[in-house]
């Protein structure tokens, strides 16, 4: 197959899938008597600066949490507990952050490596049930987010302080918030710092992936448990080592907006992003560059949903509907290409070889 | 639906003629024709991979065949999907059970079928005439987990009965029974005969065949090879009808049997989930420079001797060495890395990863060792060179490494595990079935392979199904029969017949 063709395979399914996700959702608003053009006005219109800052920092923060579900999924290991992981390693660095135990950045740095720590703990606790105890991670995985959830909440409201109405960890010290990155001179919305561990995370991601053995063994795995067994791979210890680097990112997830705006763990905690990236790492084929359009995409379309309640009296739903369409649709398209892929491979080959192979068939 | 089927007749039951049925790069089917008489237990034997399930496939309904045709009660039919060969009342009894086991007898049967006689009263009418009327003893209201094996089997046949089917196909039905339960199906089995119903009877196990079969068909290498009655033939006569005689012969040349052991296999036992041994007192040793055979009917325990001695298994006693290291303890990959070659049984589920390409394929097994791995660190350049030099030197048909697996031929696969299996200096190389599905061109080049590395020093372990090959490389054969070695043979002297009645354990008696 030539390259220009692998690429076009590769980028039919989700255009398909936007596609029929834009179809859908303007069928939806048309039945319900709503703006359609009004709707695609406002969603295609391009962003403003400032929301184009929201747009690349939210899309950092959700490419964290697609990675941490990657990391699973390349060896269909499903981490549906990605928020639950990411809620206690937010938590932690928090705590640890606003004791101050170290001075300045220091105190930054040990509370990053505490929250990664913290995820990957979270996460083992299911790798290891399923090897020891053979319960499916997804069970395990979606109750320790509820877990995660009541345990964090308790802890809040034993050591939290409290300020006016709302209930948070102590503030960390200002010597150890991570500044922001000004972009735009018109704009005092700023890209957070940490955003930029998104980066090296992804960068780690393909490196691990793709040049080392470790990695290797983590594909071979996912493609077929039982050739890796015979192929000498433990097939118990990855599990367990991928749940805990999964964990690990999503301890991650959270840093950026603890350390550059919220400065506490407390009300303003954004819910639901562990889950997100689960549908960014489905959407981006569990693939650093394509989680990380995945996320791009995830994000252009909520925050261009902000407004759509203000300007042409849509509910911002629409938008959550629309995303939901787009990953079915993208499933479905991409089951559907590959299946195709392959079977034009095999008849490209049969016809490359074609003299020696019919013989063979025959014989 | 039709649960009146025709009442018994003259007519033939099934006629099969010229079914052919090819898949990407394989014919897994050619010019298979077949007659089964009305009222008759017809059997239809053939080593694995020779083309039955996918025959029983295209009976069922489950693929549709490229070419020839299928009568059933002497009319023609097209099957799209199995509920059209159900209404044509033919039925499937499956080797592994499609059973709820929280459910009870009764919920089984009408699960799928509540349109026929309800749920309730008139169901249960039926179940218990069904069970009385072939002494099945099944009790409508108990809950299948509390079943044995055989009762289970019996509601699956209850299951198609129910359904209307007059012709039952039943897969391997003895594969998960005990010798007991065997002669119980079997009485099961003539009941229904008795009644009128056909049977078409799935199985390698040729005693067994012989027991039950009016007819016999014989399958080999995807097409029909005969059609026999047993009062004509001996276990004997089928095996070498089944592994084939008139393939190209692979005869070794002067031995090359060095004194130096390789392996070293004591007192090997290994047992299955339920505590029953699959391998008991096995005692192998090869040499340097040797081909030991192991010759046996399938499911004799081939498959978990190779399995132990790779380390994919625990065996529950025994010890292993390989050259002088105790390697009882080691795990797979440190077996692997010191020098132990697989060709695995089942190329797809244990020798590739399909999806991946040749080179990425060229490291799987080989994840610790160059020229494709340095340190942790893959060498992508080393690995794609290296495959490169396979698909030259193994002359591996494909447009390059960069290929898809699972895009070549089975025969192409083959001869790139062999050469990747041959990479690295094994000191050991586990061949098992390294011919099957395999074109007969493929097969030569192998079997080329496997002698030269002998040559080399190398020590095999081969399992074959096919008594030629056997015969043909290896310096001793072991015959294995229900997980023990019960017989030593010399190639030199030894003929298929002779391995064949050790293999059915008919040697001594007949």
């Amino acid at each position: 197959m030539n390259p220009a063709k692998r690429i076009g395979l590769a980028v039919a399914a989700p255009v398909l899938a936007f596609a029929i996700a834009g179809i859908f959702a303007s069928a939806l608003l048309a039945v319900t008597g709503n703006d359609v053009a009004g709707f695609w006005d406002t969603m295609l219109t391009w962003p403003e600066n400032r929301q184009l800052v929201n747009i690349l920092n939210q899309t950092g923060i959700l490419y964290l949490s697609g990675l941490a579900a990657a990391i699973g999924f390349r060896m269909n290991l499903f981490n549906i507990g990605v928020e639950g992981q990411y809620r206690i390693g937010t938590f932690v660095a928090a705590v640890v952050a606003g004791e101050a135990w170290l001075p300045g950045k220091a105190n930054t740095l040990l509370a990053i490596v505490l929250a990664m720590v913290a995820g990957a703990l979270w996460a083992g606790i299911a790798g290891l049930l399923r090897v020891t105890r053979g319960v499916s991670e997804v069970i395990s995985t979606i109750m320790l987010n509820s877990i995660a959830g009541l345990l964090v909440g308790y802890l809040v409201a034993k050591v939290g302080v409290t300020t006016g109405v709302s209930t948070g960890t102590k503030t960390i010290p200002e010597e150890s918030w991570v500044g922001g990155i000004q972009i735009f001179g018109d704009t005092p919305t700023e890209l957070y710092g940490l955003v930029l561990l998104a980066i090296v995370a992804g960068v780690a991601f393909h490196v691990m992936l793709n040049n080392t053995t470790f990695g290797f063994n983590l594909r071979a795995t996912g493609r077929s448990e039982s050739a890796a067994v015979a192929a000498g791979v433990d097939v118990k210890r990855m599990v367990v080592t991928s749940m805990l680097l999964s964990g690990a990112v999503a301890g991650l997830i959270g840093m950026p907006v603890l350390f550059g705006q919220a400065h506490n763990y407390g009300t303003s905690f954004q819910l639901g992003i562990g889950f997100a990236g689960i549908a960014v790492a489905l959407l981006g084929r569990n693939h650093p560059v394509g989680i990380a359009l995945g996320a791009l995409v995830f994000s252009f379309l909520a925050e261009q949903g902000n407004v759509l309640n203000i300007l042409v009296g849509v509910s911002p739903d629409i938008v959550a509907v629309t995303q939901g369409i787009i990953l079915l649709a993208v499933v479905i398209a991409y089951e559907f290409v590959r299946r195709y892929r392959l079977r034009l491979e095999q008849s490209s080959v049969a016809e490359q070889v074609a003299g020696p192979a019919t013989e063979e068939a025959k014989a | 639906m039709t649960s009146l089927a025709p009442a018994p007749s003259t007519t033939d039951a099934v006629r099969v003629t010229g079914i052919g049925k090819r898949f990407p790069g394989v014919i897994a089917n050619h010019d298979i024709s077949f007659t089964i008489p009305a009222g008759t237990i017809h059997a239809i034997v053939g080593e694995n991979g020779a083309g039955k399930s996918t025959l029983m496939k295209i009976l069922y309904g489950v693929q549709k065949p490229d070419e020839g045709s299928i009568e059933v009660q002497g009319e023609k039919v097209s099957f799209s999907t199995p509920s059209d060969a159900i209404a044509r009342g033919i039925g499937m009894v499956f080797q592994h059970f499609q059973l709820a086991d929280n459910l009870t007898v009764l919920e089984n049967v009408v699960l799928g079928a509540e349109k026929l006689h309800g749920i309730g009263g008139d169901a249960r009418a039926k179940i218990e005439e069904i069970s009385s009327q072939y002494g099945f003893g099944l009790d409508p209201d108990e809950l299948v987990e509390t079943l044995g094996v055989g009762e289970r089997q019996r509601v699956e046949i209850l299951k198609v009965l129910y359904r209307g089917a007059r012709i039952v196909i039943l897969d391997e039905p003895t594969a998960v029974l005990v010798p007991q339960e065997v002669d119980a199906l079997f009485d099961n089995l003539r009941e229904l005969k008795a009644e009128g119903h056909t049977l078409i009877f799935i199985s390698h196990k040729l005693d067994e065949v012989l027991k039950i079969a009016d007819d016999i068909t014989v399958i080999r290498r995807g097409t029909t090879v005969d059609t026999v009655k047993p009062a004509d033939v001996t276990s004997r006569k089928l095996a070498e009808l089944m592994v084939g005689s008139e393939l190209p012969s692979p005869s070794t040349e002067e031995s090359t049997v060095t004194d130096r052991v390789e392996l070293e296999v004591r007192g090997l036992e290994v047992v299955d989930a339920a505590g029953r041994p699959v391998l008991s007192d096995i005692d192998l040793t090869i040499h340097r420079g040797e081909v030991l055979g192991i010759a046996g009917v399938e499911g004799n325990g081939q498959t978990e001797l190779v399995e132990a001695i790779v380390g994919m298994l625990h065996p529950s006693a025994g010890t292993m060495r390989l050259g002088d290291q105790d390697i009882s303890s080691w795990h797979t990959r440190k077996r692997r890395e010191n020098g132990i070659g697989f060709i695995p049984e089942d190329r797809h589920r244990h020798g590739l990863l399909l999806e991946a390409p040749l080179w990425e394929n060229r490291i799987l097994g080989h994840q610790t060792r160059p020229p494709s791995v340095k340190g942790g660190w893959l060498n992508r350049r080393g690995a794609r060179e290296d495959t490169e030099r396979i698909i030259s030197q193994y002359d591996v048909r494909t447009p390059g490494p960069d290929t898809t697996a699972g895009a070549l031929s089975g025969g192409n696969q083959q001869k790139f595990i062999v050469g990747r299996e041959m990479s690295s200096e094994p000191v050991l190389l586990i061949a098992s079935h390294p011919t099957r599905g395999v074109d007969v061109g493929a097969q030569a080049q192998i079997w080329d392979h496997i002698r030269e590395a002998r040559r080399n020093g190398l020590a095999v372990l081969l399992i074959s199904a096919d008594l030629d090959e056997l015969i043909g490389l290896s310096d001793t054969i072991e015959v294995i029969l229900r997980g023990r070695l019960v017989g030593t043979f010399d190639p030199q002297t030894v003929t298929p017949q002779d391995l064949g009645s050790a293999m059915t354990g008919a040697g001594e008696e007949k």
